[in-house]
């Protein structure tokens, strides 16, 4: 319990303090130092005595892996955008006092999401994604270009509009649990509610349901509910592009997930899985069309975590033990890919003063350490072996193949459409004659380069072997899933 | 014997008191703006004056020119008849709110026919505004007579009346209706904000535009006719939203009552109208729709309310 | 409840849903913002009536919050915006108000045969208020792609909140209505705030905006 309220205490702690301090080199180590405390007591979890179901907050098999990643890529991230930022100041993107703002928003942004993964009530877990979305979309407005603003604008009032009917899921839930289990905090408690989900009104839960995936899909940024996020991704400071796709997106797939479970255990209810597939397949085939299109290196990048979140959200459609699995493994492996990206991206963009695409070629030769990271990355990314992206992908494919036939079809188009893409990308983004860098662009220093390889390195890991504890609790997951 | 005379004073005293209210209308509106305004008879020595004067037909009007402003006012105080102004009893017509709604529309047809007759331009663009707003404020006002019938379970009149005075709780309903039906009526009578019928400006006009063609007697039925419709709508509304009073049975002294008040009502709504008139500015011809479709919306609300609250209990 | 507690409920869940109706209807910003500051004041109305009926004090809470945040605060902190940034009171919509009205009217059908056979077995006026809740919070957004307009896009949220707020109003005993509404409230103003109030400092190094006027003046002499 005293780890879990440090978890939850140390970024609200921190975004309080990092509000008053202005000078921002400290500020960017403080957020690390923050961070890093939040990392080793999420990593105390695992040991530490876990709270009774029931009440507030909630740490079982399914959140605590979450709980986990999300402090690791928050502490990977506060490590680049302390170079990130530095650079920023000198091209005098950013000013000091709204690095005070960003680091404050960081903490609290990190803070609500480790509160909505650990909420056992339903209430607290939706304030806690409204705190997420507000606090991010304060980000993406950081750079106060008219385009930041619109990108900002546009992700509160879809995300707003999300949230709102997410509220009113959340109400039809309740109702539905009124008849078993009564008025009160009992009936909005996760853990009570799924050990009398079996009793609950059935046609009351499915409407609710439709409801919640529309409105925590609209944060999944499942189509056709995704207008905002290649937008927000773009027109924000990368590492809260990091952070959206490597976290934020998983946070609202846990919360549709959480429901999915109810809906799993009463057994007249309807089968989320149509509606989760339909969405899914959409994505992944809308944005394997998009990513041709693209001329922003971000919003490439933010295609593709559209496509990823589809291909997530398709295998927790299919459900059963192994789709499960391949879903959970996805979640992770894009998490730790595509934050590893965007790093990636950020520094690229620093040094050619670009996000055109048409401004960035044959970073292999101008820049080896960033043009190979960049390499590695979108090959882990496209799905590539030896990569972990490779395997969940293979999974979701074979197993779908095995009971669905029909529908691995699309998928493995989909999937190969998405690979072209950005291997025609990468081709011209990594290779060739170099472009010209940006005036007064330095070297990237290696120690900034460290959470690139470190999230490399474990998709690679996680590619060539799973340990067996790893994947016994995948397991275990998997099955509480449905 | 009595209900003779409920009869006779049913379908006299409409037309007989019409052009009065108009008068109390126009002094109150004059004396509103500060003007000491025509003296209360006047409309009677204007429709006297037209009367007397012999009506110049163009060369080329044929029989319905001169035949509609008979029917039109035939149909409007046939509708006026059937309205339970002072009481419930006795009234023999058969006509519900469908049939008065119906009568109405029959005497607007007959109009715009003849407005299009004699082929001027006014005639024709004073026609095709008023079947504008025809066209729009009729399926408010048969949304408004569904939410009525709801409540009363029959939309005859004395029956709607008599439900309504025994009183059915807040109905939010009923307030829409009332505002739907206020807004028709508004449109119909060829009031302010919909059109003024004090002007002759051709940009503006509708009423006074379709009708300009005509000229003697013909006008005076045509004049009369208006200020009967007028009376109507007003009748309508005081019997409908405020139903007290109204006599059940024909005791002389109920009907004293029913017939006082009923007077008392017309000449508040009057006042209440001169008001407002003198208090709000014209909209322009393009607003008709929304200002219409807002009527029909209150309408479609007042029903769906109802239906929720009756399908509920 | 009673006959008469009912009817009042009614009307003033009926009342929120016809300003949703009226706030489809505005042209000029500032009315719209009247509107829906209007609509928070029957809402905070229909809470507390709620608070009294079925003896909920919490719900005061509610009425308090709806009264003082979002019938009086956010709309005046609008109202303050366009004075400040000059924004033209004219909104334009998109398409026509007699389809907006056609499409509202749809919806609020479709909440209603949503609703009603959802909740066979609940109480009366749980039932009404979660349909005409639901109809607000569709007619939001609706409003929202009817009007492409920041400020409507804000009155369209904040309306969408009331209808919401009706809702968690009329459900017995739910847990965390306080909470809820005071979060949508912190939103909507943070946001407001957030954006515009910077977006102006970072342009022009100062929030006065006659700064602009100055510039105007130096170009047009």
């Amino acid at each position: 319990m005293t780890a879990l309220l440090v978890v939850l205490g140390v970024p609200a702690g921190a975004a309080l303090v990092l509000a008053f301090i202005a000078n921002w080199r400290l500020a960017a180590w403080l957020n690390v130092a923050a961070s890093a405390a939040t990392f080793i007591a999420a990593a105390a979890l695992f040991t530490a005595e876990r709270p009774a179901p029931g009440h507030l907050l909630l740490v079982d098999d399914f959140n605590i892996y979450l709980i986990a990643l999300t402090a690791f890529v928050a502490l990977t991230t506060a490590i680049f955008s302390a170079s990130y930022i530095a650079h920023e100041i000198q091209r005098q993107r950013l000013t000091s006092r709204l690095l005070r703002f960003y680091h404050a928003m960081y903490q609290a942004f990190i803070g609500s999401m480790l509160m909505a993964l650990s909420a056992d009530n339903l209430g607290l877990m939706w304030v806690a994604v409204e705190a997420a979305t507000l606090s991010t979309a304060l980000m993406v407005s950081l750079y106060r270009t008219p385009a930041a603003i619109e990108a900002a604008w546009k992700y509160f009032i879809l995300c707003g509009v999300g949230i709102a009917l997410a509220l009113f899921g959340t109400m039809l839930m309740y109702l539905a649990a009124q008849p078993a289990l009564g008025e009160g905090m009992a009936a909005v408690t996760w853990s009570t509610l799924l050990a009398h989900a079996a009793n609950f009104d059935p046609a009351l839960l499915n409407v609710a349901f439709v409801f919640l995936l529309v409105g925590y899909g609209t944060k999944v940024g499942l189509a056709p509910l995704h207008a905002w996020l290649p937008d927000a991704h773009a027109e924000g400071p990368t590492p809260i592009s990091a952070v959206l796709s490597g976290l934020l997106l998983n946070v609202a797939l846990y919360a549709v997930l959480r429901f999915k479970m109810l809906l799993a255990a009463n057994p007249q209810a309807l089968a989320p899985g149509p509606l989760m597939i339909g969405m899914g397949l959409l994505s992944l085939s809308l944005s394997a069309l998009m990513l041709y299109r693209r001329r922003d290196i971000k919003r490439l990048f933010a295609y593709s975590s559209i496509e990823h979140m589809g291909i997530a959200a398709f295998a927790f459609g299919m459900g059963g033990p192994l789709a499960n699995f391949a879903g959970l493994l996805h979640m992770t492996m894009h998490s730790l890919v595509k934050a590893a990206i965007f790093f990636t991206v950020g520094h690229i963009a620093q040094v050619k003063g670009s996000q055109r695409i048409a401004d960035i070629t044959g970073l292999t030769t101008s820049h080896p350490a960033l043009g190979w990271s960049l390499v590695a990355g979108v090959v882990a990314i496209a799905g590539l072996p030896p990569f972990g992206v490779f395997t969940s992908e293979f999974l979701v494919v074979s197993s779908t193949f095995a009971r669905q036939p029909a529908l691995a079809l699309p998928v493995a188009v989909g999937l190969l459409v998405c690979f072209g893409a950005l291997l025609l990308r990468l081709h011209h983004l990594a290779f060739g004659p170099s472009s010209p860098n940006a005036a007064g662009s330095h070297a990237v220093p290696t120690l900034s380069l460290v959470p690139i390889w470190l999230h490399l390195a474990l998709a690679l890991v996680a590619g060539i072997y799973l340990p067996a504890p790893l994947v016994a609790w995948f397991q275990s997951v998997a099955r509480l899933l449905g | 014997m009595t209900a003779l005379a409920i009869l006779v004073v049913q379908l006299v005293a409409p037309a007989v008191l019409a052009p009065l209210l108009t008068g109390l209308i126009r002094k109150i509106k004059a004396r509103l703006l500060g003007r000491r305004g025509p003296p209360l008879l006047q409309p009677y020595r204007d429709l006297a004056r037209l009367m007397r004067k012999e009506p110049i037909l163009a060369h080329n009007a044929s029989w319905l020119f001169r035949g509609a402003p008979y029917g039109a006012l035939g149909a409007v105080w046939l509708a006026m008849a059937a309205i339970p102004t002072f009481t419930t009893v006795s009234l023999g017509l058969g006509l519900d709110l469908i049939a008065i709604a119906g009568l109405l529309g029959l005497a607007r047809i007959l109009l715009a026919l003849a407005g299009m007759d004699v082929g001027t331009s006014f005639g024709g663009l004073g026609t095709s505004r008023e079947m504008t707003i025809g066209a729009l404020a009729e399926p408010a006002l048969f949304i408004a007579i569904m939410t009525l019938a709801l409540v009363a379970h029959s939309t005859a009149l004395p029956d709607l009346t008599l439900a309504l005075s025994e009183g059915v709780g807040l109905r939010v309903s009923l307030a829409l209706a009332l505002g739907a039906i206020v807004m028709v009526a508004m449109a119909e009578t060829g009031r302010i904000p919909i059109d003024n019928p004090a002007t002759h400006l051709e940009l503006t006009m509708v009423h006074e535009a379709m009708v300009l063609e005509y000229s003697g007697r013909h006008l005076a039925l045509i004049e009369l006719g208006a200020m009967l419709k007028l009376a109507l709508y007003l009748s309508l509304i005081a019997c409908i939203f405020t139903p007290w009073g109204i006599a059940r049975d024909a005791q002389p002294a109920a009907l004293a009552i029913g017939l006082g008040l009923w007077l008392l009502k017309l000449a508040a709504g009057g006042l209440a109208l001169a008001v407002f008139e003198t208090a709000i500015a014209k909209m322009r011809v393009f607003r008709y729709p929304e200002f219409l479709g807002a009527a029909l919306l209150f309408g479609v609300l007042g029903t769906v309310f109802l239906y929720i609250s009756q399908h509920l209990k | 409840m009673s006959g008469l507690a009912f009817d009042i409920a009614h009307l003033l869940g009926a009342l929120v849903l016809t300003l949703s109706f009226a706030l489809l209807y505005q042209r000029r910003l500032t009315a719209a913002i009247n509107v829906v500051a209007m609509q928070a004041a029957v809402l905070a109305a229909a809470a507390a009536w709620q608070a009294i009926t079925r003896d909920s004090p919490h719900l005061f809470a509610t009425a308090a919050i709806a009264l003082v945040f979002k019938a009086i605060a956010v709309p005046a902190l609008l109202h303050w915006l366009i004075r400040r940034l000059n924004i033209s009171s004219t909104v334009e919509p998109v398409f026509g108000v007699t389809l907006t009205m056609g499409l509202g009217v749809g919806v609020t059908a479709l909440a209603i045969l949503l609703v009603l056979p959802l909740t066979a077995g609940e109480t009366l006026l749980l039932r009404e208020d979660l349909a005409f809740a639901l109809a607000v919070a569709l007619l939001g957004p609706l409003l929202m792609i009817a009007r492409r307009n920041a400020v409507v896009q804000v009155v369209g949220f904040m309306s969408m909140e009331n209808g919401l707020i009706l809702a968690a109003v009329g459900v017995k005993g739910m847990p965390l209505v306080v909470e809820a509404s005071v979060s949508f409230s912190v939103m909507v103003a943070t946001f407001i705030f957030g954006v515009f109030f910077f977006h102006i400092r970072e342009r022009f190094d100062s929030l006065d905006v006659s700064r602009l006027e100055e510039m105007q003046g130096e170009r047009h002499p």
